[in-house]
């Protein structure tokens, strides 16, 4: 199926990107080249098939729910553009 | 034989037997890496002082006899996704351009553990999104066997890194060909193991369900012995798998053994020499004792648009994290909260990874996700079902590992599609979680290298090893090195 800018700009905003207008078009048409080709899988009838998300089965892992030493709070927010006293710094969020 | 030509495990013994220092190695190959790395750009960054410091530290421990792997001392670097804890690791990606791990991933751990130098970070497409190594915000890594062509990717530095002998074995991560691909066009021996067997932890993903880390070299003893350090259980994984840490010892015997050639790997768009190459494999292992039959896979026909319609969905997913606060780039200018995660990912992606998220948001999304995603899903499972088939009475499979040899720079970008399509041999062994080792098995008419691939069952690796050394014994296309002859 062909993308269009309607559809372009709803998968943006689930996927937090704008997209700059001098590569619009150029997204627009990969993108519905690329699922074009997806739309191949239609020739398979797997109506009978379960779908497999992992090759092997994986299931949860579970440990005690026992107080183990963490990463330091300083070293957490080392990487962090803005911080303001041993925290994460946001714009605000909640009026 | 000078210093940088040996395989790691020839260094290995020469550090052992105290005929090569530690330090003299780590020195040899930084100087490798001054002369060579303005031409082929196989690394995102080199920690020349880490690693003469680390080398020193090595040399200590083997001295005191504290160090027993045939690989300690031995100078290796690592793809730029594994977090190396205080050492940049930028996933070839504005995004993470600034970003310093602050723990180091499992499997690169376990090599410093058993006494690895860690050269520096690896090239490769950014966030590992490509087949080139020509989409990393730093820049493209060249072929060592010719700049005009690409080294493969993503890890693209890694298998150039060991062609043109700047580290003597690298890791990589494979999510469709990763590993497998670079090394076939770099002429070098790559595995990419089961899925689950070497832990992902500090690996930053792409597709989780279908990434793994594995070995780079120039032999397949190096690859073995490399295999054997990472592999084994890690609770840091929850993916990872509970079987004992591998111990073989490699018996390239192959009387007997039934190897099948799926014709559906030689479809459209192969070309001649790879072909041909192929074949004088298949022809090797027949004159070993082996049995070759061609058989049918249509299965792997659909791999392609499933693999990327995972592989999209859950980077789409994966990549949610990187929202400019917690670590990673951050916009300067924004209105708010939900405009500085729009400004800072839009400009800390480039083009190729913003694409993929797009479509891996678009297959997820409501009114999609059944007839893509979903759909994608089932067609794994037929492919799973196709090798399973094909494994009751095969011992292992041989294929090409790409349809053609390098392409030139800036080729494969102009159509990114076709760029997809160039996958068909290497995808399907990642949706199926199987290991795959790729051998180099020849030179097409330009001299550019021919890797064979060998697909082996779900946890089959020691039989692929085993192969892939019968192979490397029978010929000498191993041995073949671009150091000296690159026009």
């Amino acid at each position: 199926m062909k993308i269009t800018d309607e559809l372009l700009d709803y998968v943006g905003i689930l996927a937090r990107l704008h997209i700059s207008e001098e590569e619009r078009e150029k997204t627009k048409e990969e993108i519905s080249k690329i699922i074009e080709y997806m739309d191949r899988l239609n020739e398979l009838d797997t109506r009978q098939i379960e779908a497999m998300s992992h090759a092997f089965p994986v299931k949860n892992v579970f440990r005690e729910d026992v107080v183990q030493p963490s990463v330091d709070r300083e070293e957490i927010i080392l990487n962090a553009a803005n911080k303001k006293e041993g925290c994460f710094k946001v714009p605000k969020a909640v009026e | 034989m000078e210093l940088c030509q040996m395989s790691g495990l020839e260094l290995g013994k020469k550090i052992k037997a105290k005929e090569v220092g530690v330090v003299e190695a780590t020195k040899a190959v930084l100087e490798n890496i001054e002369k060579r790395e303005q031409s082929y750009h196989c690394y995102v960054t080199v920690c020349k002082e880490e690693a003469l410091a680390q080398a020193e530290a090595v040399q200590k421990k083997i001295d005191a006899g504290a160090l027993d792997s045939p690989l300690a001392g031995v100078p290796a670097a690592v793809k730029d996704n594994m977090c190396t804890k205080g050492m940049q690791t930028s996933c070839a990606s504005r995004m993470l351009e600034t970003f310093k791990p602050i723990y180091t991933a499992t499997a690169v751990q376990k090599l410093q553990d058993a006494g690895a130098v860690i050269l520096g970070k690896t090239n490769m497409d950014e966030f590992a999104m490509g087949s080139t190594s020509e989409t990393s915000f730093f820049g493209a890594t060249k072929n060592p066997w010719n700049q005009d062509h690409v080294p493969g990717g993503s890890s693209g530095g890694s298998a150039a890194a060991v062609a043109a002998e700047e580290a003597f074995y690298t890791l990589g991560s494979d999510t469709g060909g990763s590993i497998r691909q670079p090394a076939s066009y770099c002429g070098i021996t790559g595995l990419k193991p089961t899925y689950g067997t070497v832990s992902r932890y500090g690996l930053i993903a792409y597709a989780s369900s279908l990434d793994q880390i594995g070995p780079m070299a120039k032999t397949v003893e190096d690859v073995a012995e490399i295999y054997k350090i990472i592999a084994g259980h890690d609770k840091k994984d929850s993916t990872s798998v509970h079987q004992p840490a591998p111990s073989f010892t490699l018996c390239p015997d192959m009387k007997g053994k039934k190897i099948g050639i799926p014709m559906e790997f030689f479809g459209e768009g192969i070309e001649e020499d790879v072909k041909e190459a192929v074949y004088h494999g298949a022809k090797v292992y027949e004159s070993l004792g082996a049995e070759v039959e061609e058989i049918k896979m249509p299965a792997i026909g659909y791999a392609i648009p499933a693999y990327y319609i995972a592989a999209c969905a859950e980077a789409s997913s994966n990549l949610s994290r990187y929202d400019g606060i917690k670590y990673g780039h951050c916009a300067t200018k924004y209105d708010d909260l939900v405009d500085l995660y729009y400004q800072s990912r839009s400009e800390g992606f480039g083009f190729e990874v913003k694409k993929r998220i797009l479509i891996g948001a678009f297959v997820l999304s409501s009114g999609y996700y059944d007839a893509y995603y979903n759909k994608a899903l089932q067609v794994k499972a037929l492919i799973k079902q196709s090798y399973d088939d094909a494994f009751a009475k095969y011992d292992f499979l041989l294929t090409p590992t790409a349809p053609t040899t390098a392409p030139r720079v800036g080729e494969s970008l102009k159509d990114t599609l076709k760029m997809y399509l160039s996958d068909i041999c290497t995808v399907s062994v990642n949706l199926a979680g199987l290991p795959g080792l790729v051998v180099p098995c020849g030179f097409d008419k330009k001299g550019l290298p021919i890797g064979l691939q060998l697909i082996g069952k779900a946890f089959g690796e020691e039989t692929l090893l085993n192969a892939g050394l019968a192979f490397q014994t029978a010929t000498d296309f191993h041995k073949k090195t671009p150091v000296g002859k690159e026009a």
